[in-house]
């Protein structure tokens, strides 16, 4: 049987889940062999966490609450793992609000 | 022989390049069709693989900010995400330079219609990537530039920039382009000259060209004549350079030993990146337009800002005038369209008659002045009342914040000398805290010739003798009354105006970033 997981987290980056975070969301999303997928309600519309194109189409602000779920093998480290990410700023500060 | 032709642009990175016009060329289709779909599909496959082989190369030699965005655009182009639709277009029959065009075009017009900023700038790197793989396509083609060459064209990708070996001179001549773009920042760090808003020009270019991005020109089919004066001016400017940088690190002091303050004026918390904090005396001057792109930021997203800045400089003070939106400077949702905008709602008028915009900054100040040595001050004053009703302004929100329990404090008050009225008859503001004498407006309204119009251009001299006995008179005021007055308008950077605001009474100038050394290097030239 598949494991599967969700969670939701407050996106505090400057910028949203824009250029520079969205690359490190999906190289880390990608680490994981679970389908994982963002939404900006728990509704949907849900896009690939491991597509740039699809994180960045998704056009979360700061203040957005993400929704993250997950399926599959270490489903549940892969949600716990991005959402440390977004909560820890995507390890970056203010300083990058403007080229990001 | 042709005839000189001569073009006047905006310096974006100073300096002097002579070499052969390379035309900017947008990629235009010269591709050619293959036999089978397998094939376009391979042309496609071999051209991503190439511009994703020369992403990785670029990132290993670039860091910073440069680099992550090349990281963005590599990870962009190993998304099959956004290769899928062009490969599903050559299956059925479109060849493949036209089916990458079309689907990338579909996927810069989502960013390009965005609502937020952030996203809607992305869009340039999209159109990046985008010509990189055309470029690779249609490469057999495409005419490399020669060594130190003059890059002339519309606009220039930042991965074009990254990718030209500068080693041997060259420059960067646009007809558009913009001195705040990402492009104009990698010149200056990297040193090579770039001129921008050179307009259309009358037909295709081609030939040695001359690049004075010193003054911000570039002749064509120069006459030998030309080409002697242009040499001279660059090898003075390369040991004007070079003799200011050892300036740079010292405090500035003119040659009959006055101590002479110099700030930096910056436009966004990220330009205190690249300097020393030990190379200047504070900022002099920090913008925050542009908080304020196409909406309204909240009151924490400025605090964060304000305080990155106030903690970057420690104990030297850091001036943030409140916004300074209208006029040139548009803000949708905000300012107001008139007919004759530099005259109207702009600056501290817009702001008290916007008060809920303004009393977010407020707070937002209020709380970041505990983080360092803050000053705040107020843009376009005409009369005492609209200091006095900010200042209320400012003490209404400090108890509001006190009531809630959030910590805060007022900051010194200051107002611009910009308008003449307060140039005129500064008595009536002897009770603000500094002066700060914005020596751009102030020359426009006094000279009444736009500073970005080039028919008026000779009028709009800061060293007019009725600019310099307004800023004399505003220095000798706050010498008697004991208020700072400084002064932060572009004259502050020029070594061609420092001796005469020196001589003025002025004591503490504020400059771009790019011109510390400059300006340092000149004051000590100063006999006074």
């Amino acid at each position: 049987m598949s494991a599967s997981a969700e969670a939701t987290v407050l996106i505090t980056h400057e910028v949203g889940l824009h250029a520079r975070p969205s690359v490190k969301f999906t190289k880390l999303a990608k680490t994981f062999s679970a389908e994982v997928e963002v939404a900006l309600a728990a509704n949907g519309p849900w896009f690939d966490a491991k597509s740039i194109v699809k994180v960045m189409a998704a056009k979360a602000p700061k203040g957005t609450v993400l929704h993250i779920r997950a399926k599959g093998d270490g489903a549940g480290e892969a949600v716990g793992a991005l959402v440390e990410l977004v909560r820890r700023d995507f390890d970056e500060g203010v300083d990058h609000a403007r080229t990001a | 022989m042709p005839e000189p032709l001569k073009l006047k642009g905006i310096p974006a990175s100073a300096g002097y390049a002579e070499g052969p016009l390379f035309n900017l060329e947008p990629v235009v289709a010269r591709y050619r069709s293959k036999a089978t779909a397998a094939d376009e599909r391979l042309a496609l496959e071999t051209a991503i693989g190439t511009a994703t082989g020369r992403l990785a190369k670029l990132i290993q030699a670039t860091e910073g900010d440069a680099a992550d965005i090349l990281e963005f655009q590599l990870a962009m182009l190993e998304d099959d995400a956004l290769t899928g639709p062009a490969f599903a277009a050559i299956a059925a029959g479109q060849p493949a330079d036209a089916a990458w065009r079309q689907a990338l075009d579909a996927e810069i017009v989502g960013y390009e219609t965005s609502d937020q900023d952030y996203f809607r700038a992305r869009a340039a790197d999209m159109r990046d990537i985008r010509d990189q793989v055309l470029r690779a396509l249609t490469e057999d083609s495409a005419a490399a530039a020669p060594a130190g060459a003059i890059f002339y064209g519309d606009d220039i990708a930042p991965t074009r920039f990254l990718e030209t070996d500068w080693s041997a001179g060259g420059g960067i001549a646009l007809k558009a382009g913009s001195a705040a773009s990402h492009v104009a920042m990698l010149a200056r760090s990297r040193g090579v000259p770039m001129v921008v808003g050179l307009g259309a020009s009358p037909a295709h270019l081609a030939g040695v060209a001359l690049l004075d991005a010193e003054h911000g020109g570039i002749v064509l089919a120069p006459t030998r004549a030309e080409v002697e004066a242009f040499r001279q001016s660059s090898s003075s400017f390369a040991a004007r350079r070079d003799r200011a940088e050892t300036f740079l690190t010292r405090p500035a002091v003119t040659k009959a030993g006055t101590a002479v303050r110099v700030q930096v004026n910056i436009a966004d918390p990220s330009d205190v990146d690249g300097i020393d904090v030990s190379t200047c005396d504070g900022v002099g001057l920090m913008r925050t337009e542009f908080l304020f792109g196409k909406t309204l930021p909240d009151e924490e997203t400025q605090y964060r800002a304000y305080r990155k800045v106030l903690e970057w400089a420690g104990n030297k003070p850091v001036t943030i005038r409140t916004v300074d939106a209208g006029g040139d400077k548009p803000v949708p949702g905000f300012t107001v369209e008139e007919g004759n905008p530099f005259l109207g709602l702009r600056g501290i008028r817009l702001s008290l008659a916007r008060p809920e915009v303004f009393r977010v900054q407020i707070r937002a100040l209020l709380r970041a002045a505990l983080h360092g040595n803050l000053k705040v001050m107020f843009p376009m004053v005409a009369v005492w009342d609209e200091y006095q009703r900010a200042a209320v302004l400012f003490a209404e929100e400090q108890a509001a914040l006190a009531t809630r329990g959030v910590a805060q404090k007022i900051p010194p008050l200051g107002i611009m000398v910009e308008v003449p009225s307060v140039a005129i008859a500064p008595e009536a503001f002897a009770e603000v805290a500094f002066f700060s004498i914005g020596s751009n407006d102030l020359t426009q309204y006094v000279m009444a010739a736009a500073r970005d119009n080039a028919s008026v251009a000779h009028l709009n001299s800061v060293r007019n003798p009725a600019v310099l006995r307004l800023i004399a008179s505003v220095a000798a005021f706050g010498r008697a009354q004991r208020i700072p007055v400084s002064l932060c308008g572009d004259a502050g950077g020029d070594p061609a105006a420092i001796p005469a605001l020196i001589e003025a009474g002025l004591r503490d100038l504020s400059v771009v970033p790019a011109q510390l050394a400059m300006a340092k290097a000149a004051i000590a030239d100063v006999s006074i």
